[in-house]
């Protein structure tokens, strides 16, 4: 059973390795993705990168000595996570606010020929809060039996569905103090602009009577 | 030993599951294309919304291996398309923000590839599950949902509050830019008369009529 669970979980691994879904990136673009995550939640990015080869005309499994800038951030724009990986790489960071984090992708190329009007092809996977525990891992460390391992994953499920809705109440009320700063604003906003058209008025007027009065004219 | 092992080289070689779910900035005249290997016979689904800018639209295309277009809708708020892979190949699904001249978009999509993987990979074994077993799986099923809806409602709270603080944002400019244009027209307003009646001091003053 041991030995099973071991041998799930290399195979896992590998698996985790393996491509998933791909874009193509410039040399000096910035890719960024965001997430937006109620605190204490954990993220697990993958990803793989490819260049293209001119002379076989197809993409390279791996290239020596091309990297990629992974920079994270989190909601008030402070950075979290600032690394460079090779061309295979793996981040990971638990969240300590809530809400829109930035993932951002960039490759460390300073060599132009490198590219050679080529795109890079980065293969990324972003796994969330729930997704990232590795239940193989959890069931060889624990010894958990399969129906205890089943029910460790729903309470996770839970976990992560109370977290959610956390930050849902959070997000909720600031909303409402968007909507009543707004309210507030066209109010006050409002009566200041009638106040002021209507003192404009009387200005204007008693300014031109004395003026004209100056002038002889009334 | 072996037979799970077996077991899970056959997953491995029948497809894949997997799923992607992203969260990404499209700026103005930008087209994003994402691509997957996808085996044949995959039920995959696509769903896609945008969270904020402009019209909260996006033009989105679905392309199979050989360049057939499956799927093709142009300013889209939102949608879900499920298809079978007929072919096995690259798929490739693009999102396009040409048509805007200066607004960025934010997009959500999730494509899923296939069923997700099963906790244990033997999971085909002889005897069927225990009645705990399958509670456990239908539970899982409905937390499953609950999350996914979980999703959608924050992603429609993120549009809404973003066009809220728009909103809020723009009457406070617009309070103070009127208020200023206000002084600004009867200021000049009152200049401008009192110019008409300064020069003409040596000529005959002109009783308006």
């Amino acid at each position: 059973m041991q030995s099973c669970v071991l041998s799930v979980l290399l195979l896992n691994v590998y698996y985790g390795a393996v491509s998933s879904l791909y874009f193509h990136i410039g040399e000096t673009e910035k890719k960024c993705f965001i997430e937006e995550i109620p605190d204490e939640t954990m993220i697990i990015g993958n990803y793989r990168t490819q260049l293209y080869d001119k002379q076989k005309e197809e993409y390279l499994p791996a290239t020596q000595g091309l990297g990629m800038f992974v920079e994270v951030k989190d909601p008030d724009e402070k950075v979290i996570l600032s690394r460079q990986y090779g061309s295979e790489g793996r981040f990971t960071f638990t969240s300590h606010t809530p809400g829109e984090h930035q993932i951002c992708l960039h490759s460390n190329s300073s060599k132009f020929a490198l590219f050679a009007g080529g795109m890079l092809r980065v293969h990324l996977d972003i796994q969330v809060g729930e997704h990232t525990n590795n239940y193989a891992e959890i069931a060889a460390k624990d010894k958990l039996t399969e129906l205890q391992l089943r029910v460790r994953q729903l309470v996770e499920q839970v976990d992560q569905i109370q977290k959610e809705q956390n930050y849902q109440r959070y997000r909720e009320e600031r909303f409402r103090q968007t909507s009543e700063s707004t309210n507030q604003r066209v109010l006050w906003w409002s009566i200041v602009q009638t106040l002021i058209l209507v003192a404009i008025g009387f200005w204007q007027m008693r300014h031109l009577k004395s003026f004209f009065e100056a002038k002889k004219l009334v | 030993m072996y037979g799970s092992i077996r077991v899970l080289l056959a997953q491995l070689l029948c497809g894949l599951a997997l799923g992607s779910e992203l969260t990404f900035e499209l700026p103005d005249n930008a087209k994003q294309c994402f691509y997957e290997d996808i085996t044949i016979s995959t039920k995959c689904t696509l769903e896609f919304q945008v969270v904020t800018g402009g019209h909260y639209d996006v033009d989105c295309r679905l392309e199979d291996p050989d360049g057939i277009v499956l799927y093709k809708e142009m300013k889209k708020q939102y949608d879900s398309f499920t298809f079978n892979a007929a072919k096995n190949g690259t798929f490739k699904f693009c999102f396009s923000n040409e048509f805007s001249t200066f607004t960025h978009k934010t997009v959500y999509f999730d494509f899923q590839v296939g069923e997700d993987p099963p906790l244990f990979p033997n999971e085909n074994r002889v005897t069927a599950l225990t009645q705990m077993e399958s509670a456990c799986v239908s539970i899982h099923e409905a937390l499953k949902s609950v999350i996914d809806y979980q999703t959608h409602f924050r992603l429609r709270e993120a549009q809404g509050r973003s066009r809220a603080e728009d909103l809020n944002t723009r009457v406070a400019f617009w309070s103070i830019g009127e208020a200023f244009i206000l002084l600004v027209v009867s200021i000049s307003q009152v200049v401008l008369l009192r110019s008409f009646f300064s020069d003409r001091k040596t000529t005959t003053t002109r009783v308006g009529s």
